[in-house]
């Protein structure tokens, strides 16, 4: 079977220890977790993990059936690229000199819709929300002028379709 | 948490009474029917003895020798009684030591709560000594795990692991309370969980599921039906009987759903898998409709998977919706307690008799039989065969003792051999294969049955992985009967060394001690016999005995378990020599 990329969305209690639980089911299986994102999710009090896997649909479908049996797990999605819209976010630190010095920056500032964060008598701070190789892209151009500090979040991703989790919850709730 | 739906216990209905965390403990397992417990003390969890100490008229606690020894016991007792075993250890290695237990008990979904005491609060995450993260260790082998750091926290947590370890599909939960949890106090009241809202165990049965299953039921010409533990643990078999006898399906079962069906009703035709029937294993591969009940497509019991029922229509009934599709897809699933869906299959199933397909069932049995279990059980060589000491036993307690089974060659032959007349009769480490299992989980078993025969059935070789529980069987008086069937080897290693490693014998040969001094030394009543003329005495002798005994039967050392489907061939591929 053909191995794809995969978003897994997981809801969940936010409980201590869940995240080892999740993280522990990829462990056991040798799958590699590419990206992930903790976050708060549309339901009040639910948490929201996101969850990048390159593997196969087989896997995949095994994997979020483990996940969503985990007792504080209330549902667990995966989903292909084309079934999502997803970001991720990166920081880029480079020196102000060259904001200054080499007008080429501000031409990749403007190309890749950056956004300066802040600027200081040393630094300045660039972020960046896009696709992996938009900001991989940014990245390479800056790459000659030195970065002194880059950081990249992990995706996160909302379906294009509707997830049906409120239902579930009301469900569950009654 | 107000995830948790709670149901007030009569019990507890009046004012709350101010009590340490320990005390607290207490009366959670009194409130949930807890009468009799497994452990070993130390530092982290002495307040809760002492509290045991307090309360030993209304709970009792067995000390075993060592903290898996709890587990296993836990496992026992709860395998034999449906209820939820309970095994208390300390922090640290105490708290280490139940990994194997805890392991076993969740592959074999058995529902077990696991308390063990930690360091203080304010020491967490300081390396202090017997400091282990537990709950970091437990998590991939639990259901659900939990740390409390305060007392008040504790009737809540505690609801909340015995609901959890028991209902949906049952196992093991650890608890981790700290030791100031245990000391302050609080104003205790207890409520039993009744949900916890991120969890659904039981999937809501889907007719529409359940009548397309009994349309290919109906319809089939060869149905065949594998059953597993999920009938056991969902009460149906009552339901399974009917519905086997009322459809005329043959029926198999796997090492945990051995003895839901009487060994000797027509239709049960056997046990499937790895050293399973002939028949059963060979005709998985012609039915046309496959009916998987509570079973989990083990790779022990399929094989190759890419070789499996290829050409049958597959319903798979099962409690764990993550074990549809997990090994083998499912033409039907039918999600839900057995049970329930199986009362809701069966006034769909039209009356039927499948004569022919039942007799190659037969016939295939009547090749075994000449080939293997006529040799098995009614050798005619010198050496005792492990087989003719089960018939034995069979035949002395006329098929209604216990049996315990540890892991190895004498498990294989105990399940293929021994005779079952009622459910929850068969103890053995199934998905986990745990050496040392049978000796503390014979113990659990006993007590958990007091007016039924326990025979435990153990390896020379895993027998001395937990061997210290004598102590416990001396200490208890717990008249437990135990038969080590020695053949001074690791007998199913040395039986694959023999077959696919050229009979290169390493470190499976095993140069025993006496055994039956060792027993002596616990003033266990014991005796040790190599010879035929001595079997049906001895274990005669043994069944009559009303307290502990130790029987060592000395057999053939260079026997093999046959038949066997050799690891990842096709159950086609199984061989009889």
């Amino acid at each position: 079977m053909e191995k794809k990329w995969f978003t897994i969305s997981v809801y969940s209690e936010n409980s201590v220890g869940l995240l080892n639980r999740i993280s522990g089911i990829f462990l056991k299986r040798h799958i590699n977790i590419e990206s992930l994102n903790v976050s708060k999710s549309e339901i009040e009090h639910v948490s929201k993990f996101t969850i990048v896997v390159y593997t196969t649909e087989d896997w995949v479908r095994n994997i979020v059936g483990q996940v969503e049996k985990q007792i504080e797990v209330i549902k667990a999605f995966y989903h292909t690229d084309e079934e999502t819209i997803y970001q991720e976010s990166a920081l880029f630190k480079v020196a102000s000199t060259l904001l200054f010095d080499e007008r080429n920056i501000q031409n990749i500032i403007k190309d890749s819709n950056s956004q300066i964060v802040t600027v200081s008598r040393d630094f300045f701070v660039l972020a960046k929300s896009g696709r992996r190789n938009e900001i991989d892209d940014m990245y390479q151009q800056l790459k000659p002028y030195g970065i002194m500090q880059f950081v990249r979040s992990g995706r996160i991703a909302v379906t294009k379709s509707e997830m049906k989790i409120s239902s579930l919850l009301k469900e569950f709730n009654q | 948490m107000e995830t948790l739906k709670k149901e007030k216990t009569a019990s507890t209905k009046q004012a709350t009474k101010r009590i340490s965390g320990a005390e607290a403990i207490i009366h959670c397992l009194l409130a949930e029917g807890v009468d009799l417990i497994y452990g070993y003390p130390g530092g982290a969890i002495m307040p809760l003895y002492d509290e045991l100490y307090k309360f030993q008229d209304k709970l009792t606690h067995i000390l075993t020798r060592h903290e898996q020894g709890a587990t296993h016991a836990a496992q026992g007792y709860s395998r034999v009684t449906g209820k939820v075993g309970v095994a208390v250890a300390t922090s640290g290695p105490g708290a280490t030591n139940l990994i194997t237990g805890i392991a076993d008990a969740q592959i074999d979904s058995t529902p077990m709560v696991c308390i063990t005491g930690q360091v203080a609060r304010h020491l967490l995450g300081s390396d202090a000594f017997q400091e282990t993260d537990i709950i970091g260790i437990s998590t991939p082998v639990t259901k659900w795990n939990c740390q409390v750091t305060k007392a008040s926290e504790i009737p809540e947590v505690l609801a909340k692991a015995f609901y959890i370890a028991k209902s949906g599909r049952p196992g093991p939960v650890l608890v981790d309370i700290t030791k100031n949890a245990q000391i302050d106090e609080f104003d205790f009241s207890y409520e039993h969980c009744k949900g916890v809202r991120s969890y659904n165990p039981y999937p809501k049965p889907d007719i529409k599921a359940i009548e397309e299953a009994a349309h290919l039921i109906n319809t089939a010409k060869k149905p065949f039906i594998v059953f597993g533990q999920g009938v056991i643990l969902g009460q149906a078999e009552e339901q399974l009987r009917t519905l086997v006898e009322k459809a005329g399906i043959p029926a198999a079962w796997t090492i945990l759903g051995l003895s839901a069906m009487d060994t000797d009703h027509p239709l049960n035709v056997g046990m499937v898998g790895m050293h399973g029937n002939y028949g059963p294993n060979l005709l998985t591969n012609e039915c046309d409709v496959l009916i998987a009940i509570g079973m989990r497509f083990d790779d022990r019991v399929t094989g190759s998977l890419d070789t499996y029922a290829k050409q049958a229509k597959i319903i798979h009934f099962d409690i764990d919706p993550a074990e549809i599709n997990k090994n083998v897809k499912a033409d039907v699933a039918v999600l839900g307690d057995s049970k329930v869906t199986l009362d809701l299959l069966l006034p769909l199933i039209k009356t039927n008799k499948h004569e022919a397909w039942h007799n190659e069932f037969k016939e295939k049995y009547k090749i075994e039989f000449d080939q293997i279990i006529k040799n098995d059980v009614y050798p005619t060589k010198d050496k005792l065969t492990m087989a003719e000491v089960i018939e034995e036993i069979n035949i002395a307690s006329g098929h209604k003792a216990i049996i315990v089974s540890d892991v190895g060659q004498h498990q294989m032959i105990a399940c293929r051999y021994a005779k079952f007349k009622q459910t929850k009769s068969n103890v053995t480490s199934g998905g986990l294969g745990t050496m040392g299992f049978a000796l503390p989980a014979a113990i659990g078993a006993k007590m958990g049955a007091m007016d039924r025969e326990v025979v435990a059935i153990i390896g020379d070789g895993g027998y001395q992985m937990t061997i210290q529980e004598l102590g416990t069987i001396f200490q208890n008086k717990t008249p437990v009967k135990i038969v080590v069937l020695n053949n001074d080897h690791l007998g199913m290693v040395r039986q694959w060394q023999e077959l696919f490693f050229e009979s290169r014998y390493a470190s499976t040969v095993m140069v025993n001690p006496d055994f039956v001094k060792i027993a002596e030394g616990y003033h266990i009543e014991s005796k040790r016999i190599s010879e035929r003329k001595d079997l049906k005495a001895t274990i005669k002798e043994m069944l009559a005995s009303k307290d502990a005994y130790f029987l060592e039967v000395k057999v053939e050392k260079e026997d093999n378990v046959f038949p066997m489907i050799p690891s990842g061939a096709s159950v086609s591929d199984i061989r009889l020599k």
